[in-house]
């Protein structure tokens, strides 16, 4: 196969390639050989060396921009040209601004202070247990249990007020660094011994911590101490570097704090993958089904087959919080559903799986096929197959596909999916984590479409219950998700976070309702959401958004009517609303007109509709039972 | 004075002080380039210290004010550790 291989080139020779391709104004193929080379090295050398090309790049390559702000006790500097170096990676144009040394305290409680000025969309609050908390990291042998109280008392009052004030200025996310642990405590084996150690009390502090995160919206842990401890307190620290210039960790650590970092800005930026889909043989076992047979392959809990075990189990849980799983294996089908159904070790069973592509069809088109099935775009899957020429043939011929490198020894197969950034999340809504029935639920209303002979028996055939209500603190998560993750079917693609709904709400004259929809198969969830705003006699639409699991089921026009009663009864005469296009929003595009609004306006973004409540009504389907509820405000 | 060593040396210094490797010289240092700041002089010495796979001491760091000189602590500390 012709492929735009390079992986014979060591990293001086990658750097030459990609000098030469953007002298030749080959932006993309550059690009991508910069994703290789950051691959391949992950140091401070290269991450400058990457950085700088991206900067000449930027301009060519379609990438989103983000601002992230640091407020920090300790030397970060180092740090970010990593950071931006992986944040280019991800397709994320990201700008960096640091706080000036130990002035977080001044950056947080003035107004006019640089943080603000910066306008960041996220920031994180990186101190140190040394910093914050000097009498439990250094002193704490000269305290008494309750000095030991009142100072943790303390530290997380400091917080709290951080917090608060920074709330009342900013709508950015805010991401904590939690407290870590001494590398051994000030009493030495006697730490474990007692009621109040040295470890009890940080430990305490970092509960608080994650409790008073946990209050507020767009407010996350970092768990520090964990990623400190992970890499190995003992060899986390460079003593010299902290005396010196305030660095506190070693040079071999300093990728793991930026990789730690991106790992928030991956789900922050929207740049996750919503499945996952996998290869069958030497990937979820050891071995070639078609010529090993069932007793041959390597799958179980004992070595070598407890390899490939373990990666099933790192599926399962991206599975358990919402991640679909699929597969797309060159095999004969009927070999390969024998073992997913009946060999004794898998832990994946059939059901695990929204989508397979079972075939000797090439992978690329396959991934096509199944991001199709699922109704998602190709951006949205990653994959993950041991054989590095699928790998690459994959990303030459969908390059919106997000590959997972794995490493040739199975042994570390678990680790690669579980240390992937694309599968991280910050929240989870109770759909992420029912997802996978709900997608089995999609698959058998398909095969009903198919033998129901007219399109309203059709929707007859599928009982659908509609349940409409307004905002409430409970579906404030889910409803932020719909408005920042959904694509295809958004009016206008006003992406929201919880904290901005929250306010918009709160202002007179606007109104936020969810839509819940159930039918014979299933209950799809919190499906839709739809805000709008009164002004005089006319109400408009600012957001409208379906997801793509309940599209074609004239859901949209049960909540359409339901909108328009709403508007006609607070008085309205009018209903407006934009209909903005994106790349990925042509499902939307004739839902005004078809439900005969008139075009207004046309503005080089979108075009303006709008309908005349008193004459026209939106009725509602006759075979979508809608209920109203009231809200919890 | 352009050992294997060396060029290595120059090769970090120019990825990250973001010079060509012809305008670095053995007599480089920050008196004679403008991008070679504290910030650019710690992330040089990190850059350094993932290379090489060591830490300098404090007393090494601040001998290391020249290309020249970064060269021969580094070629001190190899063959110190070997």
């Amino acid at each position: 196969m012709a492929l735009s291989q390079s992986g014979r080139l060591n990293v001086a020779e990658l750097r030459q390639e990609i000098d030469r391709l953007m002298e030749r104004g080959e932006a993309t193929r550059a690009s991508h050989l910069l994703s290789e080379l950051w691959t391949k090295d992950n140091t401070v050398s290269t991450a400058t060396f990457i950085v700088s090309r991206y900067e000449q790049l930027r301009p060519k390559l379609n990438l989103l921009p983000y601002r992230m702000a640091i407020l920090r006790s300790f030397t970060v500097e180092p740090i970010v040209p990593l950071l931006r170096a992986g944040s280019f990676h991800a397709g994320i144009d990201l700008t960096v601004h640091m706080s000036d040394f130990n002035a977080h305290v001044q950056e947080i409680l003035d107004p006019k202070s640089s943080l603000y000025g910066f306008a960041p969309d996220v920031v994180f609050l990186a101190v140190q247990t040394r910093d914050v908390a000097p009498e439990l990291w250094r002193d704490y042998a000269d305290l008494n249990s309750e000095q030991v109280q009142s100072a943790a008392t303390r530290v997380v009052g400091d917080f709290r007020s951080w917090v608060s004030n920074f709330r009342a200025r900013s709508k950015a996310h805010l991401i904590i660094h939690n407290l870590e642990q001494p590398s051994v405590p000030s009493c030495g084996i006697l730490d474990g011994q007692v009621a109040n150690g040295q470890a009890v009390a940080i430990q305490q502090i970092n509960r608080r911590l994650q409790a008073l995160a946990a209050e507020r919206t767009g407010v996350y842990i970092l768990d520090y101490d964990s990623l400190v401890a992970r890499h190995g307190r003992a060899h986390w620290h460079d003593e010299r570097k902290w005396l010196t210039v305030r660095l506190p960790m070693a040079a071999e650590n300093l990728n793991h704090v930026a990789k730690e970092w991106l790992k928030f800005l991956h789900p922050l930026t929207g740049k996750v993958a919503k499945t996952v889909v996998v290869d069958l043989d030497n990937t979820l076992w050891g071995g070639v089904i078609g010529e090993d047979g069932m007793a041959g392959i390597e799958l179980g809990t004992e070595y070598p087959g407890v390899y490939f075990h373990n990666l099933q189990r790192a599926l399962l849980d991206l599975h358990q919080r919402g991640i679909l799983l699929a597969i797309c294996s060159k095999n004969n089908l009927d070999d390969a559903l024998e073992a997913l159904k009946n060999h004794a070790g898998m832990l994946l069973k059939p059901s695990h799986f929204a989508a397979m592509r079972i075939n000797w069809t090439d992978k690329a088109e396959n991934l096509r096929a199944i991001a199709e099935e699922l109704n998602i775009g190709v951006e949205s899957l990653a994959f993950l197959d041991d054989d590095p020429t699928e790998c690459q043939q994959v990303r030459s011929q969908v390059p919106e596909v997000f590959v997972i490198d794995l490493p040739s020894d199975p042994r570390g197969f678990a680790q690669a999916v579980r240390e992937s950034p694309v599968f991280e999340r910050l929240v989870l809504s109770e759909e992420d984590q029912r997802r996978g029935a709900i997608y089995q639920a999609h698959r058998d209303r398909q095969e009903l479409a198919q033998t129901v002979a007219s399109r309203d028996d059709f929707y007859r055939s599928l009982q659908q219950e509609a349940e409409i209500a307004p905002l409430t603190k409970a579906s404030l998560t889910r409803i932020a998700q719909l408005t920042s993750k959904t694509n295809q079917f958004n009016l206008t693609s006003r992406r929201y976070t919880e904290q901005q709904i929250s306010e918009m709400v709160s202002s007179p004259g606007c109104d936020c309702f969810s839509i819940r929809v159930r039918d014979r198969f299933g209950d799809n969830g919190l499906v839709g959401v739809a805000i709008t705003r009164f002004e005089g006699q006319r109400c408009e639409i600012d957001t409208l958004v379906l997801s793509c699991r309940v599209i074609g089921r004239t859901v949209e026009t049960a909540f359409l009517s339901f909108i328009a009663d709403h508007a006609r009864k607070l008085g309205a005469r009018r209903l407006r609303g934009w209909f903005l296009p994106t790349t990925k929003n042509a499902p939307a595009r004739d839902f005004y007109a078809s439900h005969s609004f008139t075009p207004l306006e046309q503005n080089g973004k979108g075009i303006l509709w709008e309908l005349n409540l008193s004459q026209v009504p939106v009725s509602c389907p006759e075979w979508v039972k809608v209920t109203v509820r009231n809200g919890d405000r | 004075m352009t050992s294997p060593l060396f060029e290595r040396v120059r090769g970090i210094a120019e990825n990250v002080l973001k010079l060509p490797g012809s305008q670095i010289t053995a007599q480089s240092s920050p008196e004679t380039i403008a991008s070679w700041d504290s910030v650019q002089h710690l992330n040089l010495i990190l850059a350094l210290e993932q290379e090489f796979g060591c830490q300098f001491e404090p007393e090494e760091i601040d001998q290391m004010n020249s290309i020249d000189r970064i060269h021969s602590v580094v070629q001190n500390k190899l063959n110190h550790g070997s």
